[in-house]
């Protein structure tokens, strides 16, 4: 069976797309390859004619902090889509102004994978409880997409369209890398997830928070939760309850109540009952608040 | 079916292949290069037998296109014994008693390597998190994990 006719290691942005738009059959992007090889191995993905490799493009593999282009002392964290979680892991930059995606990226597959596999395929593949993703959603992660036609910004939520479905043109559009907001003075995140068996698996729930405090108040607040929707779910009600309050019990309980009035829990097979979902949103809501507020 | 030239070097020695563009680096080492002690098990990422490190870092080499390897350093597990010598971690996996069936064992061995070169003083929680991409149906792990602590308390 064959999968794939053709494999073309891109040497940059303008060389993969070029790759993209020129087969003379379906091409897409691969990364690290851990999720689409699989895919068209076992017969989910169609078969394609290219396969275009993209983590030897040197501006998609880079970790750096780039000036805002309006505003030069605004800074922001770039993250090539290229970059393996492994390298997130042991970034300082990540580090430094994006704990809840350390924290994320650390629990992705094990060692092996996370050598291979790239933030830009974990968000790429669109599916609603990719963990990288979860925590790039709290944190606020516009996503650049490069085209023939040049290249634009979009909020992360744009690229969703269901479960492994994303709104980029296969044989079109490139997804280059990410902006983070630098972490400002009393504002930290954090990622949990519930998985089981501990190790390799998906997550049965995770869930990101970011927040900035001020005094005893989260004076703002993002949270961000997996599988809980068909696509990745910004808990915005949940938020609104919790901003301007202290996150004491009686705080935690409103937001809980927010929370569980807009995710839609679904019990599936393999996992988790949508019951023993909803008793883990209790969980983690506590617990990814708390870290982030403590750290914060 | 497009085919490519590659150059990399494997335990130390610089081979040049021909591979087709859907050619595995686990097929290019068992079927071009006859390095056998590699295994394919479930061929989909998840059991970690076909460990190698690629430029240092454990990969599934399963999931990894041979294509990709161009100009890489490959070592797998007939690489870790060298001048008649077996690798301190293959001494210790012996000594513990940490092979039965031993089709992990090669991927074992290799997750050991690198966390050891990495970390030369792991704790379990680090060793048993080092692990976790190795899937091991014959031992509990125990003997396996205590393997990796004997290298690391010997030096």
């Amino acid at each position: 069976m064959t999968h794939w006719q053709n494999y073309h290691l891109a040497r940059s942005i303008p060389d993969a797309l070029q790759a993209l738009t020129t087969a003379p059959g379906p091409a897409r992007i691969v990364g690290g390859g851990t999720d689409l090889l699989l895919d068209l191995q076992q017969g989910r993905h169609p078969p394609v004619h290219t396969l275009v490799d993209v983590t030897a493009v040197p501006e998609m593999t880079v970790i750096e902090i780039r000036a805002d282009r309006r505003d030069a002392s605004a800074g922001r964290l770039y993250i090539g889509a290229g970059v393996t979680h492994s390298q997130i892991v042991a970034s300082p930059f990540v580090a430094a102004h994006a704990q809840a995606l350390i924290e994320a990226c650390g629990l992705v597959g094990g060692p092996q994978v996370r050598n291979t596999a790239t933030l830009g395929g974990n968000v790429a593949h669109a599916l609603p409880a990719a963990d990288g993703a979860i925590a790039l959603l709290a944190l606020n992660a516009t996503v650049e997409i490069a085209s023939p036609e040049g290249t634009r910004r979009a909020p992360l939520i744009d690229l969703y369209r269901g479960p492994g479905r994303s709104s980029l043109e296969p044989q079109r559009e490139l997804l280059t890398g990410f902006y983070l907001p630098l972490r400002g003075g009393r504002q930290a995140s954090a990622f949990r997830r519930v998985m089981r068996p501990q190790g390799v698996a998906l997550p049965i729930l995770n869930m990101a928070c970011w927040l900035e405090r001020i005094g005893d108040v989260i004076s703002d607040v993002r949270i961000a939760i997996g599988p809980a929707s068909p696509l990745p779910v910004r808990a915005k009600s949940a938020e609104s309850t919790l901003r301007g309050k202290s996150p004491d019990s009686e705080t935690l309980a409103a937001a809980l109540a927010a929370l569980l009035s807009e995710v839609h829990l679904r019990t599936s097979p393999h996992r988790a009952t949508a019951e023993y979902r909803r008793h883990l949103c209790s969980v983690l809501l506590e617990d990814t608040l708390q870290s982030a507020w403590e750290r914060a | 079916m497009s085919y490519h030239r590659i150059t990399l070097s494997v335990n130390g020695s610089v081979e040049q292949l021909d591979v087709p563009s859907q050619m595995t680096l686990l097929q290019a080492l068992r079927d071009k290069l006859a390095l056998t002690g590699t295994k394919n098990g479930c061929n989909a990422g998840e059991c970690g037998a076909c460990t190698v490190l690629l430029n240092g870092e454990p990969v599934n080499s399963c999931m990894t296109l041979a294509v990709e390897c161009d100009g890489a350093s490959v070592v797998t597990v007939e690489g870790l014994a060298g001048n008649g010598e077996l690798d301190p971690i293959q001494d210790a996996i012996i000594d513990e008693g940490g092979v039965q069936c031993g089709f992990c064992t090669p991927g074992v061995l290799i997750s050991s390597r690198a966390l050891l070169d990495r970390n030369p003083h792991p704790t379990e929680a680090e060793i048993r998190e080092a692990l976790v991409g190795n899937l091991c149906r014959c031992t509990g792990y125990v003997r396996i994990v205590e393997a990796v602590k004997q290298v690391a308390s010997s030096r």
